[in-house]
């Protein structure tokens, strides 16, 4: 990332939804959606720009599932961690995803194609287990059903 | 006004008390842990619950509010049982080595373990220590073993001091306190002030000891050891050794250092006396530049005594270093006069000194190593050790201070004011400083009662005072008439708010003082623990007594400043004083 796209778009942001401490989020969601992730750079200027602390801006940007600090796949898969998919047997689903992609919930493939991730529950509890790949939802799912839907994306 | 009941007593409180406030009013126990009366509430340990009647589950105390009608138990089995668990949880979750912990009988995990008399560890499997533990900083460890993410450490940062070096990583089971991107201290800023030390409940943060180094040069026979302690001490280091808060123990605390064999026990007092005499001319020296020389010094002057306020500057407002005073702190002053000054005078090599100093501050530690407060690698202030420290070697020396009869400092580098002794509390430094120059200028005292200028006493956050200059000497005429103005703020989060008011063009001022930590030095990062606003307070009235009583109370008075200016420096920042009473500062910037 070129360090004056950042700084340009970190300047429409500030613009857009001003620089107090609760318009952090707002501005971090989009940087992410943007950029895919956001790095030391980001997180350093972020908090230039607004006058906090990058201890402060990293403590908001690790504590959210949504947000990465760390550079991930073109497509993030997140599982539901919570109880009502394992009852579903989300873990089977799991494996079935970690044996297709070769790698380990957490991880990223070499390629830098699909990273594997948890997130906390999506509300669909009533049809897990289920899914997200970046923003779309899926549920219902069972181990090929799961393997599917990622072959699908490419 | 709402009116409730605890324990089927009825009870009256203003609204917005919480539950703990009003037990606490009412001398009603509640364990706590998370919560601090310096802090913002954040009820996050559970450890302070009781039953509200109505509410299904326990509510915490500390951050229920009260409420007309209001029915509350405070102890009842359920209570009890809850309480007993949550504290068995954290301890589930802190690696456990009390005996060997720095913390030990001085943590209030522990405290809360034996308040419950628990004999056994309900979860077995025993925690490890599977964590780094963070040594990069200067001045202090970080051991998030025995962090059991109570926050305090996080809040004194931010809202004591303005600095938020350290804050909430990740979350759930991943949480852990630590600075950005995960990176050591030493990577983000900090300005070693110790708050957060001096506010955690648990042994996850303790200071740097240099104890054994002073031992060892101590029992070495070819070394002179001098050692020099700091205003605030004498207010404090009584509460180690189980004396209540506010007891003075000066006269103790010497008998104790010569006992364990400091050959020479001298006083950083004489240091804030000469600091002062170098820090108010140089004021009147910025004054008379502006005022009748038409230059454009760097006006408000700040004070800089104080390394963390000084480290803050350098990260935060580096653009404001130039207002900085360029006067050593008194350890720093004190150093370089042992080191040159009082050796020649005794015909000793500076190398065979060691210079200890005792402070209530861990900023000092780093103060003392920074590269320009020596000669050629000879730091002029070879150890500090902090109060807590100190009442570690007495102990280990085998010395009950309350044994100790009281005797005197070492002349003559022990000789002091009750000026000097004021640099304890906030507004001190100005106190003094304003006894000085005003007399001065005027030949007369300050126009206060018994020479205490109270209006920049007491522990507002920031205070501001202005004394007119009037019938002034002809030598400074061109301050007749002049209104000058002072401000002292505490805390560098209050220091962060004077600062950018002067950024803005908001502030008229001449003179700022800014101490680090919150009620001044007694306040420090190093002082006995726990810390507390009602042990600040006692710790102040001492400090004022013992200036009250003082033989000297004005710096300039002290007969041994005035020999050391015949008979070595000269005059106040003459060339010798700036060469090693001055010092300068660095740009640190912030990101």
């Amino acid at each position: 990332m070129l360090r004056e796209t950042l700084l340009r778009t970190l300047d429409d942001l500030v613009g857009r939804y001003g620089k107090a401490r609760e318009n952090l989020l707002p501005v971090l969601q989009d940087l992410q959606a943007e950029f895919g992730f956001l790095g030391e750079e980001t997180i350093n200027e972020v908090a230039r720009a607004f006058g906090l602390s990058q201890t402060e801006v990293f403590s908001v940007a690790s504590f959210y599932h949504f947000l990465n600090t760390q550079e991930k796949g073109k497509y993030v898969i997140r599982i539901c961690r919570t109880i009502s998919c394992d009852l579903r047997d989300k873990a089977n689903v799991l494996r079935a995803l970690e044996s297709e992609l070769g790698i380990k919930m957490g991880e990223t493939t070499r390629d830098k194609k699909y990273s594997l991730d948890y997130a906390n529950c999506m509300g669909t509890c009533d049809r897990g287990p289920s899914m997200m790949v970046n923003d779309r939802l899926y549920a219902d799912l069972s181990p090929s059903k799961a393997v599917d839907i990622i072959r699908s994306y490419r | 006004m709402a009116k409730l009941t605890i324990n089927g007593a009825p009870y009256e409180a203003s609204a917005g008390m919480t539950i703990l406030d009003v037990c606490q009013r009412e001398g009603i126990h509640i364990p706590t842990l998370c919560n601090h009366p310096d802090l913002k509430t954040q009820g996050i340990c559970r450890v302070c619950v009781v039953d509200v009647k109505g509410s299904k589950t326990l509510q915490s105390a500390c951050g229920t509010p009260v409420s007309d009608g209001m029915e509350i138990l405070t102890t009842t089995d359920r209570i009890r049982k809850a309480r007993k668990t949550i504290v068995e949880l954290l301890l589930a979750n802190h690696y456990t080595d009390c005996t060997v912990c720095p913390k030990n009988l001085n943590c209030e995990l522990q405290s809360l373990a034996n308040e419950f008399g628990l004999t056994d560890l309900r979860w077995k499997e025993r925690r490890e220590r599977t964590l780094p533990q963070d040594d990069t900083s200067p001045v202090f460890v970080r051991d998030n073993n025995k962090c059991v993410l109570c926050q305090r450490c996080v809040r004194a940062c931010d809202e004591l001091q303005g600095v938020y070096a350290v804050a909430n990583l990740y979350k759930g089971d991943s949480t852990i306190v630590g600075s950005a991107f995960n990176r050591p201290i030493s990577e983000v800023v900090c300005i070693n002030c110790g708050q957060c030390v001096a506010h955690c409940p648990t042994g996850a943060l303790y200071e740097k000891y240099c104890i054994e180094d002073v031992w060892k040069a101590i029992d070495d026979p070819d070394k002179i050891v001098v050692i020099q302690t700091a205003p605030a001490i004498r207010a404090a280091l009584g509460e180690a050794f189980d004396y209540p808060p506010g007891t003075r123990v000066t006269g103790k605390m010497v008998s104790a250092l010569r006992t364990m064999g400091f050959d020479n026990v001298f006083d950083t007092q004489f240091a804030a006396d000469l600091t002062i005499m170098e820090e108010g001319f140089e004021l009147l020296g910025r004054l008379k530049d502006a005022l009748a020389d038409g230059g454009k010094p760097s006006l408000p002057m700040m004070t800089s005594c104080s390394p963390g306020w000084i480290k803050f500057q350098e990260h935060f407002f580096p653009e404001y270093l130039p207002n900085l005073s360029t006067c050593k702190s008194p350890q720093q002053m004190f150093g370089a006069v042992v080191k040159s000054f009082w050796a020649r005078k005794m015909n000793l090599d500076p190398a065979d000194i060691v210079c200890v100093s005792v402070m209530p501050c861990t900023a000092k530690k780093f103060e003392a190593a920074r590269p320009e407060m020596g000669t050629d690698g000879d730091q002029d202030v070879d150890f500090v050790l902090t109060t807590r420290e100190l009442a570690v070697m007495i102990k280990q020396a085998g010395i009950d201070l309350r044994d100790m009869a009281d005797s005197a400092f070492d002349d003559p580098l022990g000789e002091s004011t009750g000026a000097a002794t004021i640099f304890a509390a906030t507004g001190g430094v100005m106190e003094a400083a304003l006894r000085t120059a005003y007399e001065v200028v005027t030949g007369r005292e300050v126009p206060f009662k018994d020479l205490d200028i109270t209006p920049v006493r007491g522990l507002d956050g920031v205070k501001q005072a202005g004394i007119a200059l009037t019938g002034v000497k002809k030598e400074w005429s061109f301050l007749e008439g002049v209104e000058l103005k002072v401000m002292v703020a505490h805390g560098t989060a209050n220091a962060k708010a004077v600062m950018t008011a002067l950024r803005d063009g908001k502030l008229d001022v001449h003179f700022i003082e800014i101490m680090t930590c919150p009620g001044g030095c007694l306040g420090g990062g190093g002082q006995p623990l726990p810390v507390s606003p009602e042990k600040r307070l006692a710790r102040a009235r001492a400090i004022y007594e013992e200036d009250s009583e003082s033989v000297h109370r004005k710096s300039h008075r002290n007969p041994s400043i005035a020999r050391i200016y015949d008979e070595f420096f000269g005059s106040p920042n003459s060339h010798l004083a700036h060469e090693l009473l001055h010092t300068r500062y660095t740009v640190r910037g912030q990101y």
